[in-house]
């Protein structure tokens, strides 16, 4: 069978880790492509994979009962996507959804997480890494929040 | 009839106004456009016999409506055309959402240019990182411009470039030429979605992850709120370029634009005429203090 773990050793977010867990991960990968319109995940599903775009968009949308799901961010090519995996009680917390054929490895986040009980260097390396993307995507939710370029004089700034 | 194409001073260096500084020239409207809702594109030509300011990229003029005041707004056209001054304006008070209402033909006064340029001619040789929020675009322009026009100079270049709404993107049929006939990378991002909206959602800086360019041996040029410029700073850190590398243009209240009245100190500068283009470490523990 094909291993993913060249490609998945290009990536950015492997790098620094060792050969034997860059196999580890590789080995919970698979590649997977999506369609146009296609979900990925639904909020309150069972959260058991993160994704590495290789090429496409995702977007991350909230559900409303009363309109449209609103769009709140996009996602793009080598980004992570989902943490929902690693904090439980492992449910996504918004929907993602394809809005080009893309193409991502999707890794098995159960599995992973049984290695990384077991190996627990593994452990410290992912969540090292999961940490950065989640400070990341804390400060874009908080600079989202702030409507920094609303004016003054409207209630909206520059 | 041509008229002759003054030279662009030198890219980093400042260029003086004119022999009165405090004295506005009087230039005329030759075009009027309307890019958002709030924000509009002036065109103005000298009346006859007034001189010619060559200008650099990331200088303002200080416009003028007799009457009603006279505000700081940077120069967002190309600096190889210094006789057409184009100003892009969000129409945020007073003065502004006066000058928003004034048409072709009508006569305002000019003052300048003023102020640091963008580091274009020392960034030859690198990767050029823009990253503009809202109107900050505007103050970017001509250095884009300028970098796109002697393309073969740099590295890979890229425009990161973040608005509130769809509604509210700048310079869009630009956005779309530049996109078609230069090697340019353009990301366009808005912090919240319309339905009819295909494009990315989500803070500029959060573009800064998605763009290839070698961290090293890039120049970012920034312009935007003062808070998108921090983590801008920051997010480019990540990605490993060092805060030396990044410029940024900042704006606080002003009236001479010629450092006497210091209106517009920021600690122990002035951004008239120490900026408004800074590179980012001489400014970076001024950034969060609140307006003197
Ligand atoms: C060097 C420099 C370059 C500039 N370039 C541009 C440009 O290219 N395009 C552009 O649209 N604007 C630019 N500005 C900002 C512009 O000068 C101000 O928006 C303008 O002076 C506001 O004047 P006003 O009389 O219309 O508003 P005011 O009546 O003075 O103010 C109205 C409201 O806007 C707020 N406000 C005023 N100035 C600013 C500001 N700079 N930032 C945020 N809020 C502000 C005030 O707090 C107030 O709430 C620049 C400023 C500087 C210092």
């Amino acid at each position: 069978m094909e291993t993913l773990e060249p490609l998945l050793a290009e990536h950015p977010f492997v790098r620094g880790m060792s050969p034997s867990q860059i196999e580890t991960v590789a080995g919970c990968a698979s590649n997977v492509r999506f369609q146009t319109g296609q979900y990925l995940f639904k909020d309150g599903e069972e959260a058991n994979q993160f994704y590495i775009i290789r090429k496409g968009r995702i977007a991350i949308e909230a559900a409303s009962p009363t309109h449209d799901p609103i769009l709140i961010h996009t996602y793009g090519d080598g980004e992570i996507l989902g943490w929902s995996w690693l904090v439980p009680p492992y449910r996504w917390r918004f929907s993602g959804k394809a809005l080009e054929l893309t193409r991502v490895l999707m890794i098995d986040g159960k599995c992973l997480r049984g290695k990384c009980e077991k190996d627990h260097d593994l452990g410290y390396e992912l969540l090292k890494r999961f940490a950065d993307i989640l400070a990341g995507r804390l400060d874009s939710a908080r600079l989202q929040l702030i409507d920094m370029y609303a004016s003054a004089s409207k209630g909206r700034r520059r | 009839m041509t008229l002759a194409v003054a030279e662009a001073p030198a890219a980093a260096g400042r260029t003086g106004p004119p022999s009165d500084p405090m004295l506005p020239r009087p230039w005329r409207v030759c075009r009027s456009v309307r890019e958002t809702d709030d924000t509009f594109t002036l065109e103005l030509i000298p009346e006859p016999g007034q001189p010619v300011q060559p200008f650099a990229a990331g200088q303002f003029n200080m416009l003028y409506l007799p009457g009603i005041g006279e505000v700081p707004i940077s120069i967002s056209g190309d600096p190889t055309y210094p006789h057409t001054l184009v100003h892009t304006t969000r129409a945020v008070g007073a003065v502004t959402k006066k000058m928003a209402a004034i048409r072709r033909g009508d006569a305002i006064g000019v003052r300048g240019p003023f102020g640091t340029a963008w580091p274009v001619e020392d960034s030859e040789g690198n990767d050029v990182v823009f990253v503009a929020g809202g109107i900050g675009l505007a103050p970017l322009r001509p250095a884009l411009i300028q970098v796109l026009s002697r393309r073969e100079r740099y590295g890979r270049v890229v425009l990161l470039y973040g608005a509130r709404t769809p509604d509210d993107i700048l310079f869009r049929k630009q956005l779309r030429e530049w996109r078609a006939d230069f090697d340019l990378e353009i990301q366009v991002t808005v912090d919240r979605a319309t339905h009819d909206w295909r494009g990315n959602v989500g803070v500029v800086t959060a573009l800064i992850s998605r763009v290839p360019f070698e961290p090293g041996h890039t120049v970012a040029m920034i312009c935007g709120p003062e808070v998108m410029i921090r983590y801008t700073v920051m997010e480019l850190e990540r990605r490993g370029v060092t805060p030396d590398r990044a410029y940024v243009s900042l704006e606080r209240n002003m009236k001479c634009a010629v450092g006497f009245c210091g209106h517009c100190q920021l600690g122990p500068l002035f951004i008239c005429k120490d900026g408004p283009i800074f590179p980012y470490e001489k400014v970076a523990v001024l950034l969060s203090q609140r307006e003197v």
